[in-house]
């Protein structure tokens, strides 16, 4: 029994590596695709601004798993171009979850108060330097507790990677389930769940760093930690 | 919009006594169907102090607005210094100004708003020290240097490093002011400065203001409720009434006998208040 713990164990770690690194490509394109197109849905060109609309609402609004076989099947037939699994899973899960990223961007930077840009107007600020100055910097705060919440979901997403066989955590479960009496799913499932809520607490904790970094940067006083119970007068 | 002169012609002339410092020419502001200002003529003169009163809706505040580029005319023109502000001219002819040429005219503009409008992402310094360093080119050294000796004018040596939140609202509209002086400006836009202070906070602001009016020679729009202010440093007062001039006269005159009824009401209704 014990075992079977550590071989189920063993085997689910070695699928961490992929996971890990599909989370952080996937990361890595999603803030560069969520900056771009969001910046470009409030770009001044017409034209500009529907090509962000077009990938936004083509990314959001279509299957992830879907894009991920047309990446990763479809596009080596048309261009005879193959991807590695891993670079194909990045790929979707950045072009996917940029999409979700350009809503966050753009909110967060229409939030920044107008008195703000007339605040730099009235300093002859460039258009390039107010928003880089000025808005970006209190913009990006804003962003950070939703881009938390799509890094998460980034993370869970690369449960699809399954699907083109990139050797990622579930995939290893997958592998392993038949070979194993029926009565282990119980902790090959345990394990694989603790390990996504593992790294999901990993990056809120990184996420949480950043916002009291924000938060200083702006002179507010950071989020608290942990809410400490009132102190009561008198005893019981 | 074609009987102009050319803008050159307009610079050329060099500093003489009729030299026009703000000049409104028959403009126009509408907001949808609401006219704010309808063909609204007022001169402004180098190193004069001009402020403006009028009942709320009465356009003044939209008048700073259009002269710092934050509003768009509907018709009319605006100079500064000689210098068409929302046009310029193009093969003979005044077209509306692009983003280039607003910077241009911009830069001898300077402002205070009601709200202060610091940046929260800088700290009081580097609220100073921005604009002079992207804009004007500045290094860091003499910009720093430029700041300190700002901070230390409105009294705020030891805010250097304060964030904009940690200070008061007098104190964050004092930094506002050191911030649009650094820029340099030949023309500062007074938007109701103190409107948005606590009333035991705004004496020191008017005191800074009323320093900064006496000391250097920048022109002066101002719009305020402070009436004792606006008599004490004003060199005229214009009053507003549905964008139009009502009368305008110095201080001392039009505070104590207006020829205008509308003015007597106003003045009466803003005193009254203040008792």
């Amino acid at each position: 029994m014990f075992d079977q713990i550590g071989l189920i164990f063993s085997t689910l770690v070695r699928g961490l590596p992929v996971t890990i690194a599909a989370t952080l490509g996937g990361i890595a394109l999603t803030v560069v695709l969520s900056f771009v197109a969001g910046l470009a849905l409030l770009a001044p060109s017409r034209t500009v601004r529907f090509l962000s609309r077009v990938y936004v609402e083509g990314f959001r609004g279509t299957s992830e798993m879907v894009q991920l076989f047309w990446i990763y099947f479809v596009l080596p037939v048309l261009v005879g171009f193959e991807l590695v699994p891993l670079f194909a899973g990045i790929l979707v899960l950045g072009l996917n979850h940029g999409a979700y990223g350009a809503e966050i961007v753009r909110g967060a930077v229409q939030s920044v108060p107008k008195a703000q840009y007339e605040g730099a107007i009235a300093l002859s600020l460039s258009p390039a330097q107010r928003m880089l100055r000025v808005i970006l910097p209190q913009a990006v705060v804003e962003m950070l507790p939703s881009f938390n919440n799509l890094f998460i979901q980034l993370l869970k997403s690369t449960a699809l990677l399954y699907f083109i066989s990139a050797e990622e955590l579930t995939e290893r479960g997958q592998l392993l389930a038949p070979s194993l009496p029926i009565a282990q799913l119980v902790p090959i499932y345990v394990i694989e769940l603790l390990f996504y809520l593992l790294l999901a607490v990993l990056i809120t904790v990184g996420m949480r760093a950043l916002e009291r970094v924000g938060a200083r940067r702006l002179g507010r006083r950071a989020p608290r930690r942990r809410s400490t119970p009132p102190v009561t007068a008198g005893g019981v | 919009m074609d009987s102009h002169q050319p803008l050159s012609d307009a610079q050329a002339g060099t500093a003489t006594a009729d030299r026009e410092m703000i000049r409104f020419d028959k403009v126009v502001k509408r907001f949808g169907d609401n006219v704010v200002l309808n063909e609204l003529d007022f001169t402004v003169s180098p190193g004069e102090f001009v402020t403006l009163i009028g009942p709320s809706g009465s356009g003044k505040t939209t008048i700073l607005r259009l002269l710092m580029t934050l509003e768009k005319v509907d018709g009319g023109t605006i100079q500064v210094d000689g210098e068409y502000l929302s046009h310029m001219e193009r093969g003979g002819k005044l077209v509306p100004a692009d983003e280039k040429h607003l910077r241009k005219v911009r830069r001898h503009i300077g402002m205070v708003f009601q709200q202060f409008n610091l940046f929260p992402n800088m700290k009081v310094l580097q609220n100073i020290t921005e604009a002079p360093m992207r804009v004007l080119g500045k290094s860091r050294a003499e910009a720093e240097e430029r700041g300190r000796e700002l901070l230390e004018m409105v009294g705020l040596s030891e805010k250097v490093d304060a964030h904009p939140s940690q200070l008061s609202g007098g104190q964050q509209q004092r930094v506002a002011i050191a911030r649009a002086l650094a820029m340099e400006p030949d023309v500062l836009l007074l938007d109701e400065v103190t409107s948005a202070l606590d009333p035991e906070l705004v004496a020191g602001v008017l005191a800074v203001l009323k320093d900064i009016a006496t000391s250097t020679e920048i022109t002066f729009l101002c719009v305020t409720h402070e009436m004792q202010f606006a008599k004490d440093v004003s060199d005229r007062v214009i009053m507003f009434d549905h964008g139009q001039v009502v009368e305008e006269a110095v201080p001392e005159k039009l505070f104590t006998s207006p020829e205008h009824e509308r003015t007597r009401e106003f003045l009466h209704a803003v005193i009254d208040r203040e008792v």
